[in-house]
């Protein structure tokens, strides 16, 4: 720490200089927190997916529908523990832009395939004994200030009423939670049997998709087989899959997303490379007479090397912190696209890879320059003042 | 067994001492069986004509450089058998300079530049302030202390120079032309201070200079030309 102050007042030297250097280093974070926040929504939903569910859907494209009577076929499959659906509601709520899911489930099944939502036991009961009843994640609840209690009109894009009308009534009986920070409390769930009675005649009897709740997930690929072959020929084949790759399908609809954020990131932090690099060799080599003198006064090449490391590692994580602090409070407002991507956050993780990334900046780009300054002959250097 | 008696009395020992630098394929030769004994507490002038080697002998004597051929013994310590790391750690327990263009960090005030040699210490910072106030008001620029390089006059930088030189108590003080960018009257109040810090602080001063007048103040003068020293001025 007892040198802390001359790295400090070197690094202070060329005010513009640093402060430029530093600016294109925050950027660089304000982007990375940015882009591992969008990355967690789009595909951060494969980590949170149960190893022991299956994703059963329409052989052709999730948008077909399965038979209603599908379920109780997979409860009979070797393995399958039990079978339940949902189906895509497709709804907005008075606006266009408050975009967000919704679907019918089946309560009691949906909510023993899904122990990760966080329900209380008398919101439950309450959901159980409400034809009309649904349950609203925390996110949305507190995006619309609903309450249970409150009556909500949802407009579907897809399913219309029999008398012509698209808007559905929902009476808000639960608020859920989830069981941590990762799992989406977007979605709002209501009950098939209120769907299915109340829609008019086109997919009655059908839903969008099944999730299986397998018995061992050693052998998730040996009952997905089995349960294609069981609507092998049939007018709906199936095409069954583990819920992580299900997700994964979602996410790869809009490219893989991860070699996108992978190739923007280093293509960012290449130029970052560059960037301090070249600020860094500068300042040592404007320094060189100085460098010399204090070799001469006993500096040895290893502290040395450890100041011009300090120095570019300071600049870096100064740089860092501020960008990740910056992209942390920006993002900790939640979704920027009102629905697009329910699951934005800065996850924790990423946030020590940032640090971490920040410091190994630092040492890459003082390395050269505190090499050469561990070269130099004290007495050319001194000739150099 | 003291520095001076391990030396045979003599704090430096220069024995032999050759020194080629290699350009290209050119070898220059700028000592030549050069042998010099500077006892403890002398003020000694080094003098010649530029390019005879002067400042190459201090760096030699300071443990900068290495010679090419003899031995360099200072407080009885062979600088030769000494690796770099052990040498630099030397050069902040044994030696101090003081150079002809002052310098200093400009980014560093001046008390922080005089502290500079004590990060390498385990003096606590207050330990480290007491040194450097001691040192600043020895060279008489107690009331200076905050002030940064540009805003001091170049016989106050040279001051400060000289305070950050003796800050650690060194064993010798090398001089390389230490008057050479001052004008007469500010040159002379450093050569007061450097004959107050030989006389009144017992300290060993090598200084080399081109100016027979900062020559005259000190207890003996050598004369170094074409690699070679003698006790008379060339002629």
């Amino acid at each position: 720490m007892k040198f802390f102050h001359l790295i400090w007042c070197n690094l202070k030297r060329k005010k513009l200089r640093t402060s430029l250097t530093l600016l294109s280093i925050v950027v660089a974070f304000i982007l990375f927190g940015f882009l591992s926040a969008i990355q967690q929504a789009l595909v951060g939903g494969v980590e949170m997916a149960g190893a022991d569910r299956l994703i059963v859907r329409h052989k052709v494209s999730i948008i077909q529908l399965l038979p209603i009577s599908y379920e109780a076929r997979m409860d009979r499959i070797a393995g399958v523990d039990f079978a339940t659906h949902q189906t895509w509601f497709g709804g907005i709520y008075q606006d266009p832009k408050n975009f967000f899911m919704q679907n019918p489930v089946e309560p009691e099944k949906f909510l023993e395939m899904h122990p990760e939502i966080i329900l209380p036991p008398e919101q439950e009961k309450t959901w159980l004994a409400t034809r009309t009843g649904a349950i609203v994640g925390r996110r949305t609840a507190n995006h619309f200030h609903w309450k249970i209690g409150d009556q909500v009109p949802i407009q579907s894009t897809i399913w219309t009423r029999p008398d012509g009308s698209r808007t559905w009534e929902f009476d808000i009986v639960g608020i859920y939670d989830g069981k941590d920070k990762g799992i989406d409390t977007t979605p709002m769930f209501f009950r098939y049997d209120y769907f299915d009675e109340a829609r008019q005649a086109w997919g009655k009897g059908q839903v969008g998709w099944y999730t299986i709740r397998i018995k061992d997930p050693s052998q998730a690929a040996e009952v997905a087989k089995r349960v294609d072959v069981e609507f092998e020929n049939s007018p709906a084949e199936t095409k069954t899959e583990p819920e992580g790759a299900f997700i994964q399908g979602w996410a790869r609809a809009i490219g893989n997303i991860v070699l996108i954020v992978a190739a923007i990131l280093g293509a960012v932090f290449f130029t970052i490379l560059l960037v301090t690099g070249n600020t860094m060799a500068q300042a040592v080599r404007e320094r060189t007479g100085e460098l010399g003198v204090l070799k001469a006064i006993g500096f040895t090449n290893g502290r040395i090397v450890g100041l011009v490391l300090a120095e570019s590692c300071l600049l870096t994580v100064l740089g860092g912190v501020v960008g990740l602090g910056l992209a942390w409070l920006v993002i900790s407002h939640g979704d920027p696209t009102s629905g697009l991507l329910p699951m934005f956050f800065f996850p924790t993780r990423d946030l020590l890879i940032g640090l971490g990334l920040s410091v190994v900046l630092g040492l890459v780009t003082g390395i050269f320059p505190a090499l050469q300054a561990m070269r130099l002959r004290v007495a050319d250097a001194l000739r150099r003042m | 067994m003291n520095e001076n008696q391990s030396n045979n009395g003599a704090l430096v020992r220069v024995e032999n001492v050759e020194k080629i630098f290699h350009r290209g394929s050119e070898d220059i030769h700028v000592l030549a069986d050069l042998h010099l004994q500077v006892p403890a507490g002398e003020f000694l002038a080094l003098m010649g004509p530029s390019g005879s080697g002067k400042s190459t002998l201090l760096n030699l004597i300071g443990g900068l450089d290495r010679p090419t051929r003899g031995l360099v013994t200072v407080a009885g310590e062979r600088l030769d058998q000494l690796s770099d790391h052990r040498l630099a750690a030397w050069r902040a327990r044994h030696v101090g300079f003081v150079f002809q263009l002052y310098n200093l960090m400009p980014v560093l005030t001046a008390e922080r530049n005089v502290e500079l040699p004590l990060l390498l210490t385990h003096l606590s910072k207050a330990e480290r302030m007491k040194h450097v106030d001691a040192a600043l008001a020895v060279v008489g620029l107690s009331h200076r202390a905050k002030h940064y390089p540009r805003t001091l006059s170049g016989g106050e930088q040279q001051r400060v120079g000289i305070a950050r030189g003796i800050v650690t108590d060194p064993t010798l003080l090398l001089c390389d032309e230490p008057t050479g960018d001052l004008d007469r009257k500010a040159g002379n109040e450093i050569l007061d201070l450097l004959q107050a810090l030989n006389r009144e602080h017992g300290k060993t001063i090598i200084m080399v200079t081109h100016d027979p007048h900062a020559s005259a103040r000190a207890t003996r003068t050598v004369y170094l030309d074409k690699g070679q020293l003698s006790n008379e001025p060339v002629k």
